[in-house]
């Protein structure tokens, strides 16, 4: 059997939404045991409408159920959910109750690593701050990741990986000409906050394993963001400029753009950026009379005639398929892309020869499609090994052979409903 | 507090990176500590000291914020890896290094005789990174890439813009430095498995598959509803609104109501409560369909109000609604400030300046940073001190163009 790099890793995940699964699954991909502390959750939508048109994305994006079908427990066919957790083991525990609290805290004892997102009066609230998490175990690797930190006047305030694109200055750098800043279509900053988390819980393990020592991890998803434009923030404190907002224009190539191709709402990104490059393109648009006119005779004047020039290259790729012309023009040096949909990465030939997609089985969905591993190790591959667990699927297993809780003690939280198999008729959707 | 060095202290690492990708994963182990010592080529030096953005735009390979940015806290060394001499001073210092990131394209290091087989004999504890935007395997391997094209092969970018214009690339180098993060997350459980095995050994690590990892919401959505991605401006186009950017009295705030208890706390907000039961606007599916008529109700509040005022009142609500900073707006953010975010650095050529700070607060060893290093600063240092060259050895390696 091969190794796996984090095998003997026991990470306890008490994350919701995506920022933090992703990250702990990050780590169960590469072979740490993580065990999802989960009650009230985020296994899909409270109420479940049938979409209106189960082919329009928005309407079924945030439901996304195999076959527009909730089934009579949405709870464990959500899209999203079995996506960010497999590898995992579930473990409902109503950390509001005293007894699910010991439990708890006996598996702090033995557990190497305890990832959280809440916002930071939460684990406070339930008495499982650090310090008392440290009480159990002081090697405890312990990280926070709510949206603005552990401190500062703001730690309070609440938020999505949506609020945090824009206000961690990325909207600032996007968008048409004109004074509109624009988001991604994503909650971008969530899994850069799980992958930064990673980071740093590595880090600490490495550390603890050469020196024994554990720590407080305090990440500020804002903070993880802002970091990503650097050289930007640099530059404004150099020049005391903020960006001009330009489509995808360069400040110094042209070509440098998106243009349309045939069919509906394809494009094509094509760069230039020397002569040799140009000539490439050239040929491949059949050398037309236009491209040889003086002004489109080096960097400096394409760029300055880029309006007309992105005219004359549409003109070309109109007509033509995206995926087809990014082959092309990448066979002939010429940098271009094809802007893939979300249909198109799942079914592109290269990622399938790498073997990125790769399909598990799932008792309530049938054999799905997953992301796969995006770090390959040659010694050390990281798998996909197990489906994402049902709800509460491991709570029997977890508490009488790791927690070691008898028969009866199990039984008893069971009637209390403080475990569970199925979220409390309470339940109004993903508490934030 | 723990090691005053850093927590990875004792770690060498030897840098061949450029441009954007390595760089980001290199400067997280330099600033966690670790000897990071950058190769760069004699003369130009790394690609990204003549890309800048410079001080007054004027290009000096000293003073590019990408260059400045991305290298803090490393050592910098020339040598000239077209020479055998070259590559066999670098197999001298591999043989005490930890890790090797590289960002060449698939095939580059093998030319020089310094793929991972061979790099493997020389020191098999050593873990070696490599970063390219397709991966050292598969039919893309050979194409080129920049930020454009990691936005567009991997989905985020048909999901940004006006549904009716061309789709927007995202701000930055997002592709190369989620890569760079990638490599670090992947080099340091590498080093976890080397502790205990005493082996070495590959990453491969792709822009592509970085970002297709933080497409995945939209990715679930064609495995699991095979419904396509589309762009709806500035809304997140999961049928619930107002998830969006707004136009207020003094800038721009930022709204994403998800549940049902923060659009009442919403309505309530804007005094319009008897928006709760309209059954145009009541839901968030209801308003994603009729999203213009709501702007048109909340746009006139806004506009009468300043970022600072709809940000307090909201939250107090518990509504997740944030401003939209323009740069200067961000350096004097109340929240970074009080966290002691951003880091001064002095530097002899550039002068002092405010950087951004760490992506996260250990509380062992905070992160640690110092300028990045000029070109071949650090050269003798290195070969003299580390290699025992001597200074007419550094001369001649000098007129030899090998560093």
């Amino acid at each position: 059997m091969t190794e796996m790099a984090l095998a003997g890793v026991r990470v306890l995940d008490l994350t919701r939404g995506w920022s933090g699964p992703i990250g702990a699954r990050f780590m169960a991909d590469l072979g740490a045991e993580v065990i999802k502390v989960e009650y009230l959750t985020d296994r899909g939508m409270a109420s479940v409408e049938a979409p209106k048109d189960p082919t329009d994305f928005a309407s079924v994006c945030h439901a996304a159920y195999p076959d527009n079908d909730p089934g009579k427990d949405p709870y464990n066919r959500y899209g999203p959910f079995n996506e960010y957790n497999r590898n995992k083991m579930s473990l409902t525990l109503n950390l509001t109750n005293q007894r699910c609290k010991e439990a708890f805290l006996t598996l702090v004892s033995i557990s190497d690593v305890v990832i959280e997102n809440y916002s930071p009066r939460v684990m406070a609230n339930f008495g499982l701050d650090y310090q008392s998490l440290k009480l159990v175990n002081p090697s405890i690797i312990f990280i926070a990741m709510p949206g603005f930190g552990m401190t500062g006047p703001h730690r309070h305030h609440v938020s999505y990986g949506t609020n945090i694109e824009p206000t961690a200055g990325l909207s600032n750098m996007i968008g048409y000409p004109g004074p509109t800043p624009y988001k991604s279509g994503e909650a971008y900053p969530d899994p850069n906050a799980g992958l930064h988390g990673v980071a740093a819980v590595l880090t600490a393990l490495f550390y603890r394993r050469r020196t024994g020592i554990g720590q407080f991890i305090d990440l500020s998803q804002n903070e993880a963001a802002v970091g990503l434009i650097g050289e930007a923030l640099l530059a404004f404190d150099m020049n005391n400029e903020e960006p001009v907002r330009m489509g995808n224009r360069h400040p110094y190539h042209a070509p440098h753009n998106t243009y349309r191709c045939k069919g509906d709402d394809r494009w094509v990104t094509i760069t230039v950026t020397n002569d040799q490059e140009w000539q490439s393109l050239s040929d491949l648009m059949g050398n037309p009379s236009w491209a040889r006119e003086e002004k489109f005779g080096d960097q400096l004047s394409r760029w300055q005639y880029q309006d007309e020039l992105d005219e004359y290259i549409s003109q070309w790729t109109s007509g033509r398929d995206y995926m087809e012309l990014m082959h092309t023009l990448q066979a002939a040096g010429v940098t271009a892309a094809a802007v893939y949909t979300n249909r198109d990465i799942v079914e592109d030939p290269h990622l399938k020869e790498r073997g990125y997609f790769q399909e598990i089985p799932h008792p309530r969905t049938g054999p799905t499609l997953f992301s796969g591993v995006p770090v390959l190790l040659s010694k050390t591959p990281g798998t996909l090994r197990i489906h994402a667990p049902m709800m509460g699927e491991h709570n029997d297993f977890l508490l009488r052979d790791l927690v070691g809780l008898g028969e009866e003690e199990v039984s008893e939280l069971k009637a209390q409903k403080a475990i569970v198999t199925r979220p409390p008729e309470t339940y109004e959707g993903p508490p934030y | 507090m723990g090691d005053p060095l850093g927590l990875l202290s004792g770690l060498k690492v030897l840098d061949l990176t450029h441009y954007a990708a390595g760089p980001y994963a290199t400067r997280m182990m330099a600033a966690q500590g670790a000897e990071v010592t950058k190769i760069e080529r004699p003369g130009a030096g790394d690609p990204a000291r003549h890309i800048g953005p410079f001080p007054g735009d004027d290009p000096d390979p000293e003073q590019s914020a990408l260059f400045l940015y991305l290298n803090t806290s490393k050592k910098s060394i020339t040598l000239n890896l077209n020479t055998t001499s070259g590559t066999e001073t670098l197999k001298r210092l591999l043989v005490s290094a930890d890790v090797l990131v590289e960002n060449f394209q698939p095939g580059v290091m093998a030319s020089m005789g310094l793929d991972y087989p061979q790099v493997e004999s020389v020191n098999p504890r050593l873990v070696m990174a490599s970063i390219t935007y397709f991966g050292q395997t598969g039919p893309y391997k050979s194409y080129k890439g920049n930020s454009m094209v990691g936005f567009a092969v991997t989905g985020q970018m048909h999901m940004t813009g006006d549904p009716d214009k061309e789709p927007l690339v995202g701000a930055g180098y997002q592709p190369e430095y989620q890569a760079g993060l990638h490599a670090y997350d992947a080099v340091l459980a590498a080093l976890y498995w080397r502790e205990t095995s005493g082996k070495g050994q590959h990453i491969d690590v792709s822009v592509m598959e970085a970002m297709a990892y933080y497409h995945e919401f939209a990715i679930t959505t064609w495995t699991h509803v095979k419904a396509l991605s589309i762009r709806a401006g500035n809304n997140y186009p999961v049928g619930n609104h107002p998830l969006t950017i707004y136009l207020c009295k003094d800038g721009y705030i930022s709204i994403s109501c998800v549940t049902p208890r923060q659009s009442e706390s919403l309505f309530l907000l804007i005094e319009r409560p008897d928006l709760i039961d309209d059954p145009k606007l009541g839901t968030g599916t209801s308003r994603w369909e009729n999203r213009d008529e709501f702007d048109e109700i909340i746009l006139p509040w806004l506009m009468e109000r300043t970022m600072d005022e709809i940000v307090t009142a909201a939250q107090d609500l518990r509504i997740p609604c944030t401003y939209v900073p323009t740069f200067g707006q961000l350096f004097q953010d109340r929240q970074l400030r009080a966290r002691d975010y951003w880091v001064a650095l002095e530097h002899p050529l550039v002068g002092r300046h405010t950087y951004a700070g760490a992506p996260f607060k250990m509380d062992q060893t905070p992160m640690q940073v110092t300028r990045a290093p000029l070109l071949g600063e650090h050269n003798e240092e290195v070969y003299c001190g580390d290699l025992g060259c001597s200074k007419e050895d550094l001369v001649r390696l000098r007129e030899r163009n090998i560093i």
